[in-house]
């Protein structure tokens, strides 16, 4: 058989790994196979290119390779589970980047490509990997805590943002020559000097708990430019495979807005959150019932059903051993316990089910909003660890500027009890009704702490 | 038809598959999804490996060596600490 076509055939059959592989996803039993099919597929790819490729010089290749390697090794490694949504920020970066640089380079050596796919795909790969890449370091900034994690806004953003838009977009037809003779290396040097620019004023304006939409957002993107390079070098399973992550990163992007009723408009132009224009002093005035340790430890002990709602706290405060802890003493008392879990519960989309998996709980044990809503009525207790908004009932208020979003309905258990630091309202910035409720108990401290408190606790009873 | 063309058929019709395969991956399993999304996008390391191979100038070079870097770390960190996550998930 012909060389050529034995190489295309790889790449084909690179290409149906990935997709066999994502749908092995579809199940936590079959998911690890999947991913490691995946794996081999891009193994498939790579050799299939080696191959395919009349390589020059191998040293840079491999030096590459080897460095890129063991940074990804490390850092996957090390990686607490806690640190996902910066790990995925900061991967996304390296994606967008290396796709951004794949154009870049094909365009320099064709600087006069002109008005045509090659010249069109470059240019696209370029925009969009290069915005990804400072996008992607901007999210890994705030999440790190680098950078404010609220909304960094300034009058006429929005404006400003819309004018570099359509400059961009101008500067990237003159780029390829049609409006006339100018040149085009300088040009695309002002391009690309935009698109990083563009990237940055994208999410700086986005607060901290809509980092699940960005970060799904940014993982589109980096799969978008990578089709676009698949585009520049005529290669189809780079098309193919970046297809398959820009519509999975569209989709989680989708079902996080729908998780906070907001369009992705919103989410993207609305500065939406923090709590710098919120008067701090309205909140947190009006009288709760606190509840210490041993407390709590009788609300739960004694009773036949509880559900955990875990929030972001959990995550800040790597309290997910202990809430496990907890979880198995309560089970061997013959309490029924489950973990409620809000879709942007966290900072990424699926952050809590992964924390309470690295601890150990049974995915089995593990439901998502539509599954659990109902059951709340039937609940005996409640524990919220360290979540607000998605448990907020001012949801149901029109008035309210959550209105709308879809939260765990816990008031309608028995008992509610809320771990939390202080009365400090959420990302949204507004006063939690539940905390000042006849049912509610609020157990005050560092979610860590207070949950080996509790974990003694519950032991001691009897 | 023109290479253009072919392309964007593939573009769309692996974009609806993946939107068939993706929304059927349950909630709990985002995050691996999200990551092992990611390292997929690591794919830009065979257009990298294209651009450093081929390269006759410095320029070429050393924007695919840092191309094939970037997306190693990509390809190699997101398929890891997937099977880490992944490893994590079960049933007792």
């Amino acid at each position: 058989m012909n060389a050529d076509i034995l190489v295309e055939l790889t790449y084909l059959l690179s290409a149906i790994l990935f997709v066999v592989g994502l749908k092995r996803l579809q199940s936590p039993a079959t998911a690890r196979g999947g991913n490691a099919l995946a794996s081999f597929a891009m193994l498939l790819a790579i050799i299939a290119t080696l191959v395919d490729t009349d390589i020059l010089g191998w040293t840079g290749i491999l030096g590459g390779v080897a460095l890129g390697g063991i940074i990804g090794g490390i850092a996957a490694r090390k990686v607490e589970m806690t640190s996902m949504p910066e790990m995925v920020g900061i991967f996304n970066a390296f994606g967008g980047g290396a796709s951004a640089l794949v154009a870049v380079a094909e365009f320099l050596n064709s600087p006069t490509v002109g008005m045509s796919t090659a010249g069109v795909s470059m240019l696209l790969g370029t925009v969009i990997g290069g915005l990804t890449f400072t996008g992607s370091f901007v999210a890994f900034a705030k999440l790190k805590g680098l950078i404010t994690g609220n909304p960094i806004t300034f009058p006429g953003q929005n404006a400003t943002n819309g004018v570099l838009v359509l400059g961009t977009l101008a500067l990237g037809a003159m780029t390829l020559g049609v409006f006339g003779g100018q040149d085009p290396a300088t040009l695309f040097y002002i391009f690309c000097g935009l698109s990083l620019l563009l990237g940055v004023l994208m999410v700086i304006p986005i607060g901290g708990a809509d980092m699940p939409v960005v970060i799904s957002l940014l993982n589109s993107y980096s799969g978008l430019a990578a089709s676009a390079a698949g585009f520049v070098i005529g290669n189809m399973v780079l098309i193919i495979s970046g297809a398959l992550v820009g519509a999975s990163g569209l989709i989680l992007t989708q079902l996080m807005c729908k998780g906070m009723n907001r369009s992705l408009a919103n989410v993207v132009f609305g500065g939406f959150g923090g709590t710098a224009g919120v008067d701090r002093a309205q909140i947190g005035k009006r009288p709760v019932m606190r509840a210490d340790a041993e407390a709590v430890a009788a609300e739960l002990g004694y009773v036949n059903s509880v559900v955990v709602v875990p929030g972001y706290g959990l995550a800040v405060a790597q309290a997910q051993h202990e809430l496990r802890k907890v979880g198995d003493l309560l089970e061997e008392r013959g309490v029924d316990v489950k973990y409620a879990i809000h879709p942007v519960a966290g900072r990424m989309p699926g952050h809590m089910n992964v924390l309470l998996a690295e601890a150990d709980v049974s995915y089995e044990k593990l439901y998502d909003l539509d599954e659990i809503n109902d059951d709340f009525a039937k609940t005996d207790a409640v524990l919220i660890v360290g979540a607000n908004d998605v448990v907020n009932p001012a949801a149901r208020d029109p008035q309210s500027v959550i209105a709308g979003m879809p939260i765990l309905d816990v008031d309608k258990a028995r008992r509610v009890i809320v771990m939390k630091r202080s009365l400090s309202p959420g990302f949204a910035g507004i006063d939690n009704d539940l905390f000042y409720s006849d049912k509610t108990l609020m157990f005050f401290g560092d979610a860590k702490n207070s949950m080996s408190d509790l974990v003694r606790e519950v032991r001691e009873l009897a | 038809m023109g290479e253009l063309m072919i392309g964007l058929y593939v573009f769309v019709l692996a974009a609806l598959a993946g939107r068939e395969v993706i929304t059927k991956v349950p909630p709990t399993l985002h995050t691996p999804l999200m990551s092992g999304a990611n390292a997929i996008s690591g794919i830009a390391i065979v257009g990298a490996i294209v651009v450093a191979g081929r390269a006759e100038g410095t320029t070429q070079m050393v924007l695919g060596v840092a191309a094939i870097t970037m997306a190693t770390v990509n390809v190699i960190g997101g398929f890891m600490v997937t099977d880490r996550m992944l490893s994590m998930f079960r049933k007792r």
